[in-house]
């Protein structure tokens, strides 16, 4: 392959970033270089830089942002100095990119055959009759039902995965010699994800094609990439075959990712002896009806449908399952935030689901909730001594002891004590999902929600957060429910875990039962998109 | 604070707008003392032409009345109406849109009713009954601006709570055991406060311009000077002696663009995001 010279060549590239910023480079120094044939997977956490080259290449980048020093060679051509015509006449033809958001990324009011036609349209390639044709061959190509249909159909009538499919035959178009794939499969479900993922390097492998693939997921890296560069705030830290980066990683940054990356180390020594059930939950139901105007008819989505659990004191029972299983209103209907069709919610004992709001404030401080955005979750305008203090307050305390609490709290989710007179906006993300934990145990809950909380985070911090999680809990003896849509989290942390998929629970069970042996077909599909599954970040050799 | 100071000062126009209305407050508050006469008096012979006389800049009007006065008075009535009636407006609407965007369900629906009810009504009809009917003082003026101007603070408050209400950190304050007289008032309400800043300084602009049109059509406080009445009452001069109209009507003018140039820095100082989107 070294013989060869690249597809792409990235040399030196530095881009500075403008002045007040926290670091004086958005991209410094890089150098990479994308064969033909071969996937290269950009690895970094948010804010890395990881997307900025990406964007030089394609000459996306703000006006304020400007390279000052290096060169980006496309066969042989160096992008940064030609005028911007050029660049109009490769993109598309040359490159082709996928973004990270589907749903953004096409454009509403334009039908899918139109948009993909537009491609050709602009670069004046397949006139007439063979458009469409090339059109309908592409869909065939990316996978997508009926082409006939599909042609004449808004991007709303689609599916997320349905719509990368889309960005990706749009990317296809005109055989670009290049794709640029920014996060393509982030937004989307762990088996669509699979799916994607499948698509991409069958694609790659048919068409010969260089890929570079942008992600933080060191499951997709495995999965997917031939060679692996790891980027640190701008600096490229590594750079080589995935076998090797992915194995024995050389720098010490790579090897913290890594072992950051959530592994099946299912830890079942915990429970040993039953405890006292702290909340069971009996045949609960829950409908949505959607539409019902004076025209349409009423649609009845069974959000919730039948689904029983308990969780005991000490234990973790994991919800699992992707967007629209329900599992996020299982976690709004155990906090009463709303209400319940059927079905009982036993909390230690007594059922919560017919008792007014009024009646069940004062029992509120023993369930509570870490939410699932840390930029949402917390109040603006209040402090953080204010966010911590007003439950137990609410729930009348004296303030001197509340506030005597926080800063204990804060103390023992590891934030400094001087916190507490800021304001949110002055924390990162991992260190206000921190607040929002300290929140919830300012109360002494009996019972933890956990939904999605560690889903936003970065990989490093979401394992920090999911080491504090786990101290706090054996420290503290409470029960936690952990909603999720990444298997992989749940193998983790939980004791036992409950597969939902459409409102029903289709598998019960602990950990290494659901995930050595799955019984229903749905969880095995679930098990089998799990990215990089031959790839086990817990054997890997730490030179 | 200082941060907002800056980002205000940022629009130029809207120093100049603030810059107007502290001249014409500072008008409005010295008014007894640059004057000690009431502006209806008599002071000199009728139709002094402006800028002949140096005791009157302004001019007279047909009646020998001071008009510089009554500029200077009429600030008052315009910014008393302005200011008081918003306030007023504005703490009607946001417990009516508070109420409706945090109970929802039927209490939404019945208030969103009756705030359409009074929205059927063309504006500056109903203000004039209501003034007709309550006979002109500046009470009334004021509650008839105040009742014309409540609905659409209302629908923004009710919006601005609907989209907060769903927000992780009100859900959290539900959590944690908050009731909901504290939540609205100590979580959400400060949320929403900076649109309701924004339009409350064009309602002070629309009020003072109803107040002029009521006292135009006749029906203003008969014992107080208003920039209205003043070109009402010289809409049958206007080609004998244009200054009579000309100069309240350049008042209004000033006074109106310059809270429309305070309220566009507002939201420019409020929403920083907004801004840069927008260039």
């Amino acid at each position: 392959m070294d013989q060869k010279t690249p597809l792409l060549s990235v040399q030196n590239l530095t881009i500075p970033l403008p002045a007040g910023g926290d670091r004086p480079y958005a991209v410094e120094n890089v150098s990479y270089d994308i064969f033909s044939g071969e996937i290269l997977c950009i690895v970094g956490e948010s804010g890395s830089g990881k997307s900025m080259s990406a964007n030089a290449i394609m000459g996306l980048l703000p006006d304020y942002l400007k390279p000052t020093q290096g060169q980006i060679f496309l066969k042989g051509t160096n992008l940064l100095t030609q005028p911007e015509p050029w660049l109009q006449s490769i993109r598309g033809q040359e490159i082709g990119m996928i973004f990270q958001e589907p749903l953004s990324a096409l454009n509403p009011l334009m039908t899918i055959g139109k948009q993909i036609g537009e491609v050709m349209q602009v670069h004046h390639k397949y006139p007439g009759e063979q458009r469409k044709k090339r059109v309908l061959e592409l869909l065939n190509f990316v996978g997508l039902p009926d082409p006939d249909i599909l042609h004449d159909l808004y991007p709303f009538r689609l599916s997320g995965g349905q719509r990368q499919r889309v960005m990706i035959a749009m990317a296809l178009a005109l055989e670009p010699a290049l794709l640029i794939a920014d996060e393509p499969t982030t937004a989307l479900d762990m088996t669509t994800q699979a799916q994607i993922l499948a698509l991409i390097a069958r694609i790659q492998k048919e068409k010969g094609m260089g890929v570079m693939f942008i992600t933080h997921d060191f499951g997709v890296v495995a999965e997917i990439a031939h060679r692996v560069a790891v980027m640190e705030k701008g600096i490229l830290v590594e750079q080589g075959p995935a076998d090797q980066v992915l194995n024995r990683p050389q720098h010490p940054y790579t090897q913290r990712l890594i072992a950051s990356v959530p592994n099946r180390r299912m830890d079942e020594s915990l429970q040993v002896h039953e405890p006292a059930p702290v909340m069971e939950v009996r045949n609960l139901h829950k409908t949505y009806v959607v539409g019902g105007g004076l025209l349409s008819p009423k649609r009845v989505v069974h959000a919730v449908n039948d689904v029983s659990f308990t969780v005991r004191d000490g234990e973790t029972l994991g919800i699992v399952g992707e967007s629209g299983s329900g599992k996020s209103t299982i976690g709004k209907c155990l906090l009463k935030l709303i209400g319940v069709d059927s079905g009982q919610m036993l909390f230690q004992g007594q059922d919560i689901v017919p008792m007014p709001e009024n009646r069940f404030r004062p029992m509120r401080h023993n369930i509570q909730m870490i939410f699932q955005d840390p930029y949402a979750s917390l109040n603006p305008r209040h402090t953080i001594g204010k966010i911590l203090t007003d439950g137990p307050i609410a729930n009348g305390k004296p303030r001197a002891e509340a506030e005597a609490r926080a800063r204990e709290l804060l103390e023992l989710v590891g934030l400094d004590a001087s916190s507490f007179q800021r304001y949110p906006n002055e924390f990162s993300g991992g260190q206000r999902q921190r607040i929002g934990i300290a929140r919830a145990l300012a109360l002494d809950p009996k019972l933890l929600v956990a939904d999605e909380s560690v889903s936003a985070l970065d990989v490093s911090v979401q394992a920090q957060v999911l080491e504090l999680l786990r101290t706090l809990q054996q420290k503290l003896q409470i029960a936690m429910i952990f909603i999720t849509h990444d298997l992989r989290v749940a193998a983790q942390i939980c004791n036992s875990v409950v597969v939902m998929h459409q409102g029903k629970v289709v598998e019960y069970g602990r950990p290494s039962q659901i995930f050595e042996s799955p019984q229903n077909p749905y969880t095995q599909q679930l098990i089998a998109a799990v990215p990089g599954k031959d790839w086990n970040p817990a054997q890997v050799e730490t030179v | 604070m200082k941060k907002f100071a800056k980002r205000y000062a940022r629009n130029h126009g809207a120093v100049f707008g603030l810059c107007i209305i502290l001249v014409v407050t500072a008008l409005a508050i010295a008014a007894p003392f640059m004057y000690d006469y009431s502006p209806w008096m008599m002071v000199d012979t009728p139709l002094i032409p402006p800028f002949t006389n140096s005791a009157y800049p302004f001019g007279t009007d047909m009646l020998g009345r001071d008009i510089t006065a009554g500029l200077v008075w009429g600030a008052r009535v315009s910014l008393i109406v302005g200011l008081l009636s918003t306030a007023i407006a504005l703490a009607f609407g946001i417990v009516v849109g508070a109420a409706a965007g945090y109970c929802g369900g039927r209490i939404d629906d019945a208030l969103m009713r009756f705030t359409e009810f009074f929205q059927t009504i063309p504006q500056l009809a109903l203000a004039v009954v209501i003034v007709a009917v309550m006979s002109p003082s500046i009470y009334s003026i004021m509650g008839a601006i105040t009742a014309v101007s409540w609905p659409p603070a209302a629908r923004l408050v009710r919006s601005e709570f609907m989209t907060l209400k769903q927000r992780e950190f009100v859900l959290a304050a539900i959590v944690i055991g908050q009731k909901p007289s504290r939540i609205v008032w100590s979580q959400i309400l400060p949320n929403a406060m900076s649109p309701v800043i924004v339009s409350a300084s064009f309602m002070v602009a629309t009020a003072i311009l109803t107040e002029s049109a009521l006292s135009f059509l006749g029906l203003g406080d008969r014992n107080m000077m208003s920039w209205g009445f003043m070109i009402g009452a010289s809409r049958t001069m206007i080609r004998e002696a244009w200054w009579m109209s000309v100069w309240p009507g350049v008042a209004i003018l000033l006074t109106v663009l310059a809270i429309n140039l305070i309220g566009e820095g507002l939201s420019d100082a409020l929403n920083p995001q907004l801004r840069k989107r927008g260039e």
